[in-house]
């Protein structure tokens, strides 16, 4: 072969190490994304091996009752949608208003710099302190435990996670796209809320949709919040039900039928949380193109 | 406006010496086919007279690569300001150089074709503007070389003189003619040579302008100093 | 010599049939990015309906120049010009100024594609709304007319609802000069408008210059010398902060009058 007797063609050393180097390196990548795999499938594999033996329309349509009563899970789960909603609610507006604050205003300010540790600080903070300080000021204070202060300590979880993926997406827009807005005589405002959180939409999307994520499946806070429910509770000023909460006292006990309930809540959060993930992705794929 | 720092791309650098350096050879050669010519008419030198027109065909090659160099450098370099005058002054200036060469062959062709001995005519005239326009010639080609306005300039304002050795030789040879019909022949022989030189003068000022140009990149005046006193043009001289 | 002296210039362009009106007046301009002085004592004037280039190399000052017009650089704190710029009887420089209104009446194009997020329609109906109220009909006029006269209509008709993001890059900078015509500017800057171009969208948009200069005057800072001698009437040369050079392309491009001009258009620049 002509190939080989070049000289040009002989085998660097170099290039061998490289490519051995190189394999090792993809080798690792593959294995570590495989663990990743092989851990949630071993997850979502417990979760419906176990959840599904509780699984009955009683599950979702009555609420929860006393064990061998046949409860279900209704109002732990409206409980929850309507906690994350409300935490979404108060969360949002402030979040994204800090993030748009963070990357179109406060630039490298020292106030900006302190709100953005700030809210890193809290991104990392135990939740259970978020449920011990909303205790102390929304539940000690009235007397009793409410859906709303629930509803309040989830949302001081979401903040900021919303907080950090709105800065992160709005200067990840290319600073000619504001002054393009600018160069046309817009005011500011609106180059900001008409150009670049629509160019930052999807991202900040996904943000708040990470932040319901987590938040939907959050124990600890709640537990000094709004403490849980047995019966309905549309209230936000009394004790509301909600998943986690009833997660967290049926799995624990001693009663079959309690226990089976409680891996069919948890099978509902990981499916609600992924359906919506699922849609709103499936959903801006299709907007996108 | 000349430039003495070279060009950042080198291959351009090297092109546009290579262009000067084609010039400087066709110069050279075309200066030698002139001298020839002159000796071969003012001293009967057989050999120079087979010399001039030995070389055309180096002359024509020359013109023909500085011409593919020049179009070359146009389309490839896209040349500006300075550099895009000097190499159309080129392309125009090899066409110019050219036709100097074809006269001074011509020339020397026709030194040869008519004897002096029995024509007891006075070369004395033709001698003098020969050496004038060979002078010319020589400066209008250092101009290109050095890249020389002011000695553009110089053959530019002389070209007067040659026009007037012209004129006076016209009637010179007219009045032979008219004393004595043997020496007709002769005469109109000499009266070839005379404008031919006379246009290679020409072609030198056209070299002058071209280069005073491609220095300065202003344009000399259409209408340059004219000999023969009232005369606009030598060839309208009145007969005697 | 005498002789020569007053045919210098014979080669230049025969002047404009009729003098051309001044739309732009820089006089004794200074610029600072903080303590950096980016130039120094620009005085030029911008010709009414002509396409004015500038040209240099990078760091010449040419941007920030063009930059100071519609007032860019107020976007950013501790830039400041010193001097003034006159436009239609206004110093744009004067703090007091309502830059919305200036940055209508001149506009910008950038050196890449910016499409904003949105349709093609209403990338063009954003900034005619920021300045106008029109009626449904009337700004489907406007954008129809706009996006004819960049030559853009015929291809992006039958999709004036599609995000512009979806539009070629040579369409996308033909969008963004509809765009910056639809509020009626007198005056058009283009920063490098054709450097993240192809060949044939450039040619499209020089092209279009060439059409636009009827009603706007053009101020077009470019880095190819190129594109300047094909499309402007005017140049200025820029060095280190300093104007070295205006005058037709003619001139420039055949024989610049300073050294620096010519080492740099013929490429000698160390």
């Amino acid at each position: 072969m002509g190939a080989t007797s070049a000289p040009g063609w002989r085998k660097n050393p170099l290039a061998t190490r490289r490519r051995a180097s190189d394999l090792l390196a993809t080798g690792f990548g593959y294995l570590a994304s495989a663990l990743l795999v092989i851990a949630l499938c071993s997850i979502l594999w417990t979760l419906l091996s176990q959840g599904v033996a509780g699984l009955s329309l009683a599950a979702i349509i009555r609420p929860m009752g006393p064990p061998g009563s046949h409860g279900g899970l209704a109002n732990a789960i409206v409980g929850s949608i309507i906690q994350t909603i409300m935490s979404l609610v108060i969360g949002a507006p402030v979040g994204l208003a800090c993030g748009i604050y963070l990357a179109e205003y406060g630039g490298t300010s020292r106030f900006a710099g302190t709100v953005r540790f700030v809210s890193d600080v809290l991104l990392s903070a135990p939740s259970i302190l978020v449920g011990l300080f909303v205790y102390l000021v929304l539940v000690a204070p009235f007397g009793h435990f409410s859906g709303l202060a629930g509803a309040v300590s989830l949302a001081i979880l979401a903040v900021p996670i919303i907080v950090r993926t709105t800065e992160d997406m709005l200067r990840l827009v290319p600073t000619a796209m504001r002054e393009a807005g600018a160069a046309l005589g817009a005011e500011k405002w609106k180059v900001i809320l008409m150009i670049c959180m629509r160019s930052a939409g999807p991202g900040v999307l996904t943000g708040i949709l990470l932040a319901l994520a987590r938040v939907s499946g959050e124990t600890a806070p709640l537990l000094f919040t709004s403490l849980g429910n047995q019966n309905w509770s549309f209230s936000l000023d009394k004790p509301m039900a909600s998943l986690p909460i009833a997660i967290y006292q049926y799995a624990g006990a001693s009663y079959e039928d309690w226990v089976a309930l409680a891996w069919t809540g948890a099978l509902f959060i990981t499916f609600g949380v992924l359906a919506i993930n699922i849609v709103v992705r499936f959903g801006f794929g299709r907007q996108k193109s | 406006m000349g430039t003495d720092s070279a060009h950042t791309v080198k291959s351009y650098e090297q092109e546009l010496t290579r262009l000067r350096a084609l010039m400087t050879r066709m110069g050279g050669i075309v200066e030698s086919q002139v001298a020839q010519a002159i000796a071969a008419v003012t001293e009967q030198d057989e050999q120079a007279a087979q010399a001039a027109p030995a070389q055309d065909a180096q002359v024509d090659a020359l013109e023909r690569e500085v011409e593919t160099l020049s179009i070359r450098l146009l389309a490839l370099r896209g040349p500006m300001a300075s550099d895009l005058r000097e190499i159309v002054a080129a392309l125009k200036i090899t066409g110019d150089l050219e036709r100097i060469g074809d006269y001074a062959s011509s020339i020397a062709r026709r030194s040869r074709k008519f004897d002096l001995i029995d024509g007891n005519i006075s070369l004395s005239g033709l001698s003098a503007m020969g050496r004038l326009v060979q002078d010319n010639l020589r400066r209008a080609i250092d101009a290109i070389s050095q890249q020389d306005a002011d000695r553009a300039l110089e053959v530019w304002n002389s070209d007067r003189e040659v026009d007037e050795y012209y004129t006076a030789m016209f009637r010179a040879l007219v009045t032979y003619m008219m004393e004595d019909p043997r020496k007709i022949t002769t005469c109109t022989h000499l009266l070839f040579i005379a404008k031919n030189l006379e246009r290679i003068g020409d072609h030198a000022t056209n070299i002058a302008e071209r280069v005073y140009y491609a220095v300065t990149g202003a344009t000399l005046p259409a209408l340059r100093p004219r000999g023969g006193a009232a005369l606009s043009d030598p060839d309208e001289v009145q007969l005697p | 010599m005498s002789v020569i002296a007053n045919t210098s210039g014979t080669i230049a362009a025969a002047p404009a049939p009729f003098p051309a009106a001044v739309a732009l007046e820089v006089r004794n301009l200074d610029f600072y990015y903080g303590t950096h002085k980016a130039l120094n004592d620009i005085s030029l004037d911008y010709l009414s309906r002509r396409v004015t280039a500038m040209i240099g190399p990078s760091g010449c000052g040419k941007s920030t120049l063009l930059r100071i017009f519609n007032r860019m650089y107020d976007l950013y704190p501790g830039q400041r010009a010193e001097g003034s710029v006159l436009f239609d009887g206004v110093d744009i420089l004067d703090r007091a100024l309502d830059l919305n209104m200036l940055r209508s009446r001149i506009g910008m194009v950038f050196q890449k594609p910016t499409p904003f997020p949105m349709s093609v329609y209403d990338n063009i109906a954003f900034g005619v709304r920021l300045h106008e109220r029109l009626s449904r009909a009337e700004m489907d006029a406007r954008v129809e007319d706009v996006l004819t006269r960049v030559a853009l209509w015929k291809e992006v008709r039958d999709r004036l609802r599609a995000p512009a993001t979806g539009l070629s890059g040579g369409q996308q900078q033909r969008l963004c000069i509809a765009r910056t015509i639809a509020t009626k500017p007198e005056v058009v800057l283009l920063d490098e408008p054709t450097s993240a171009l192809d060949p044939i969208s450039t040619a499209r948009i020089e092209e279009l210059l060439d059409e636009l200069k009827r009603d706007f005057t053009i101020v077009i800072v470019t880095h190819n010398m190129q594109q300047a001698a094909r499309c402007a009437d005017r140049v200025a040369f820029f060095y280190l902060g300093n104007l070295i050079e205006v005058d037709t392309a003619d001139q420039i491009f055949t024989n610049p009058r300073e050294k620096q001009t010519q080492d740099y258009i013929t490429g000698r620049f160390g």
